[in-house]
């Protein structure tokens, strides 16, 4: 790397690193002189899509992020709600899709990493992590060895640190072939008054690094999560994270440990662009200048320059400012959990930050310009291409057949193999495990508080019709949480696109947004943290690149005041089974459509925010007070897949009525119609008196009991049936 | 009843442990950490958690079998102490050479979370006292290395003197060394629990720990520590 050094910085080399020439020209006039190659650095990925949000930030702003209940929103490391009795949970949800394709292990497993650090960085222990996955085509040879990692590391790391896995999504398609997408979650509870923020305070405080040491892994991380991979992109390893679960479950109680006394001012984990985006931030947000001295820096590797000290993003370190009094105090703490502690500098009134390495200044960069004139970029836009209107309907094999088809094709079949791969029980306060219910239910310890949290998004649906894909992954999230009885608060976004320079891809961003910020402000559900994720392309030997389907992934949290009240999707006995919602049979890219007639056309479901806050708002009031006992929202498959998956899970079968009528029966039962809940209650009834006076439109579909799904033919599945078709997916192909 | 939790860096379900405990002692266990040498005054019962602990990076268990507390807990354990090893805790029991046998990785290579059932084989210990036996319960099991391994003759003796506490089992009770549904990690006669000689001395690798409570699915875990309470009473 030292022959690196030496080479001379010029636009060349800008470009190397990723800057346009434009660019390049701002950072000669920010700094009036040629920049060294440190400096060179830290502007590169300070400006890398990663990092500055160029292509993203001027449409972000446009979400609505306020809430009587958020009490911190975007800006922050994660965003904060109110939850009661003097608590927040804190949560986010970050991809690491490019490492994950390149390395799956180590890319899921440091995902998950990057994201608790996001959360406890702020003072929250983690209560809970969920992921949101999509593989390419099973069919294709890839894809077996990236699920087969990115699952493995998800567990790795998440096992090991002692924080459950509760949930997640799992899609397969082919757009995914090169380009796997791994949004990971994480949720975290903390008292209210000690919240902690990374804005750097106190000239002359010390600045403090902790963790791991710094190696020479993952220089310009950041950097190649801004580019399309091209066919040589496996080559791009050594740019991949090594993670250390054991050293951040360290990190976590040493961190949570020195919390619970008054001596931090600021503290950030040290993520992409590890220490030049740490230190950058937290000085740039509290106005004040910062001096690193390099040389003590912990060091797991010999001879390392500025540069790569600079730009390393080896995991597990935080960057901590404290009060001046207090390093011996803090240096006890992380001494008890043998980890590294260094003083490594020094905020200053100078406005800039220095870093020094063997009595040489290496960098010497006004942190103002860096932050205000990082690129903003309004790309041009083009419509998106329309799907294919629906050509009329003949359904070849008739309901029976479908339903088998559809619960074990690879969207809908059971993920159990990969949540069985996941510890979702450490801490003893997980209500609902993964598949119990629509949202994963877990406790806050030592109170009745239940937190409801889900990931959503439904990417077929984004590429037909991207404006309503956003609101649709919005509405689901909300009526997941809505499902289990739960109110829902905030999301936490992490927006998947392909390459924001292609015109039509920028155009479903900007819509995908567009629809997202509809949704959450109908349903009062801002958006309080989020992650951009662009570039996502798989380029093929002859030059063309392909676009991963929009996938705008929704984390959802709800809170539950009194968590006994929460209810599960499993079939109970003796109910009125009923359809809460209007069916109007719109099979638009249905599952049904591709697994059936192999289409994938037609507009998707339409989506009414006012019906949908209405019926969940009556669905949420009936589960509160005890009148609905079981609830499935319906979603991937329609009603006959979500009254299906309710008897698997539960221990009674259900005989079902006829379908609507003038309705064909694939189109009732297979259509995936928006804002509706299966619901089992004691006396249909009294559900239908009730839900016509809230305006609900409810209809009866059968009655549970018995064993296995009874069907209008008078057909009766087993549930062994049931679930010996809905569980082979994953085992075959995964375990051949 | 005083229960002292003992803590590696890696531990990660001694929480889980304080609750099951508390809930039925009516105070929290002490927290012990693994650089003490000396175990609280009055300890009646010691319980290792489950974890990974120091990474796990070396055999499960085999650091922590050397911790500084390690002593303490050997001399407590020969004077004829009740220690209670659940998961990675009887990893270290075994690494420690306190219980016979050790735990491979789970037959499939995967780490396994999920529901397995138990049967009880024998109730005339603290630890199985408020079974009876023969009875079988659900328990969660959340582990990658839980493969229960001895030499044939320690197999033999093991079931010649009856100290295999809890077995691998099909909801009634049917147990099948060979079919991962019912012995879900491969155990050796789908062993996963022993006792010490003494029978005071018990690890296994389920977690009954995280099913004490109705809201989480059910008390099946709780008559280990409701036995336990009744037995070191005092």
């Amino acid at each position: 790397m030292s022959a690196k050094v030496s080479r001379p910085v010029d636009e060349a080399l800008a470009r190397e690193f990723g800057l346009t020439a434009e660019e390049y020209g701002n950072v000669l006039s920010i700094m009036g002189r040629t920049p060294t190659f440190t400096e060179l650095g830290i502007f590169s990925v300070m400006w890398s899509e990663h990092c500055s949000y160029k292509s993203s930030r001027a449409f972000l702003k446009t979400l609505p992020t306020k809430a009587p209940w958020v009490i911190h929103g975007p800006g922050e490391n994660a965003g904060v709600v109110d939850i009661g009795q003097g608590l927040a949970a804190i949560f986010k949800m970050e991809s690491h899709n490019h490492p994950s394709f390149i390395e799956p292990y180590q890319g899921a497993a440091t995902g998950v990493g990057g994201i608790l650090r996001d959360v406890f960085t702020m003072g929250a222990r983690p209560v809970a992590n969920l992921n949101a996955l999509r593989f390419g085509d099973p069919n294709n040879p890839q894809t077996r060895r990236i699920v087969d990692g990115v699952v493995r590391g998800v567990g790795g790391y998440g096992n090991c640190v002692g924080v459950p896995t509760v949930g997640g999504e799992i899609n397969f398609h082919p757009a995914y072939d090169g380009n796997p997408l791994v949004n990971a979650m994480t949720v975290g509870v903390a008292r209210q008054d000690r919240i902690f923020l990374s804005a750097a305070a106190g000239v002359g405080n010390p600045v403090i690094y902790v963790g791991s040491k710094t190696g020479r892994d993952g220089i310009h991380g950041a950097t190649m999560s801004s580019s399309e991979f091209d066919e040589d992109a496996l080559a791009k390893r050594p740019t991949v994270q090594v993670g250390d679960p054991f050293v951040e479950k360290l990190l976590i109680e040493a961190c949570l440990e020195l919390m619970a006394t008054d001596a931090i001012v600021a503290i950030q984990d040290m993520g992409a662009a590890g220490l030049t985006s740490s230190s950058v931030e937290m000085a740039g947000k509290g106005g004040v200048g910062i001096d690193l001295d390099l040389d003590h820096v912990p060091q797991r590797e010999r001879g390392m320059t500025a540069y790569e000290m600079m730009l390393s993003e080896s995991q597990e370190r935080m960057l901590i400012v404290l009060r001046p009094d207090r390093t011996e105090q803090a240096r006890a703490i992380f001494d008890k959990w043998e980890l590294d502690f260094a003083v490594i500098g020094h905020l200053t009134d100078t406005g800039n930050i220095v870093i020094r390495h063997k009595g040489e200044v290496e960098a010497d960069i006004p942190l103002a310009p860096l932050a205000d004139q990082a690129p903003v970029y309004h790309r041009p836009t083009a419509p998106a291409l329309k799907p294919q209107p629906m050509e009329q309907i003949i359904d070849p094999v008739g309901v029976e057949q479908a339903l088998i088809r559809l619960i074990g094709c690879p969207d809908l079949a059971s993920r159990a193999w990969v949540y069985n791969q996941y510890d979702s029980t450490v801490g003893g306060q997980t209500v609902r495990r993964p598949g119990a219910a629509d949202a994963a239910i877990v406790k806050v310890e030592d109170t009745q508080i239940g937190l409801a949290l889900t990931t959503d998004c439904t990417p077929r649906y984004c590429r037909a019709n991207a404006k309503l894909g956003g609101a649709q992954a919005v509405a689901e999230a909300w009526r997941n949480i809505t499902a289990t009885g739960a109110r829902p608060l905030a999301v936490t976004d992490n927006l998947n696109f392909g390459s924001p320079e292609k015109p039509e891809v920028m155009g479903q961003f900007v819509d995908a947004i567009a629809g997202m910020g509809e949704a959450c402000r109908a349903l009062d559900f801002p958006v309080v943290s989020g992650n951009v994720s662009l570039y996502n392309e798989t380029r093929a030997p002859d030059g063309t690149s392909q676009s991963i389907l929009p996938t705008p992934a929704i984390g959802g949290l709800g809170v539950l005041e009194d968590v006994r009240t929460a209810v599960g999707l499993e079939m109970p006995d003796e109910c009125d089974i009923m359809l809460l919602g209007e069916t109007k049979g719109q099979l638009g890219q249905s599952i049904w459509l591709r697994e059936i007639l192999g289409a994938q056309d037609g507009e998707p479901p339409e989506l009414d925010l006012a019906a949908e806050r209405r019926n969940g708002d009556f669905v949420r009031g009936l589960i509160q007070n005890g009148t609905v006992i079981a609830c499935h929202d319906v979603a991937d498959g329609g009603v006959l897949v979500a009254v299906a998956e309710m008897v698997m899970a539960g221990q009674a079968g259900c005989v079902l009525g006829a379908p609507q009528s003038g309705m064909r029966p694939e189109a009732f039962w297979f259509g995936e119609d928006q804002s509706r809940y299966v619901v089992a209650v004691r006396d249909g009834q009294a559900l239908t008196t009730l839900a016509a006076q809230a305006g609900v439109p409810c209809r009866k579909l059968g009655r549970s009991g018995g064993q296995g799904l009874t069907l209008p033919s008078g057909s009766t599945i087993s549930k062994a049936r049931l679930l010996a078709v809905h569980s082979e997916f994953f085992p075959r192909l995964m375990d051949r | 009843m005083k229960a002292a939790i003992v803590v590696f860096p890696g531990t990660n379900r001694e929480r889980d442990m304080a609750i099951a405990l508390r809930g039925v002692t009516g105070h929290a266990p002490a927290m012990v950490w693994h650089r003490e040498d000396a175990l609280p005054a009055g300890t009646d019962l010691v319980v290792l958690p489950g974890g990974f602990s120091y990474g796990d990076y070396l055999r499960c268990g085999a650091m922590a079998a050397h911790a500084p507390v390690m002593a303490a807990i050997r001399e407590f354990a020969a004077k004829g102490g009740h220690v209670l090893g659940v998961c990675n805790g009887f990893q270290i029991l075994t690494e420690a050479q306190l219980l016979p046998g050790a735990l491979l990785r789970n037959a499939a290579l995967r780490f396994l979370s999920q529901d397995c059932f138990l049967r009880v084989e024998r109730n005339d210990t603290p630890f199985t006292r408020h079974w009876a036996k023969g009875d079988v319960f659900r328990t969660p099991m959340a582990h990658g290395d839980g493969n229960y391994i001895a030499s044939a003759d320690t197999i033999r003796m093991l079931e010649d003197t009856n100290r295999v506490a809890f077995r691998y089992v099909a909801e009634d009770g049917r147990m099948d060394e060979g079919d991962p549904q019912i012995n879900p990690n491969g155990s050796m006669h789908a062993i996963a629990g022993v006792f010490s000689e003494n029978l005071r001395v018990c690890g296994m690798m389920p977690h009954p720990e995280d099913l004490v409570d109705p809201l989480m699915g059910g008390e099946d875990g709780k008559p280990l520590f409701t036995g336990l309470v009744e037995a070191l009473v005092g």
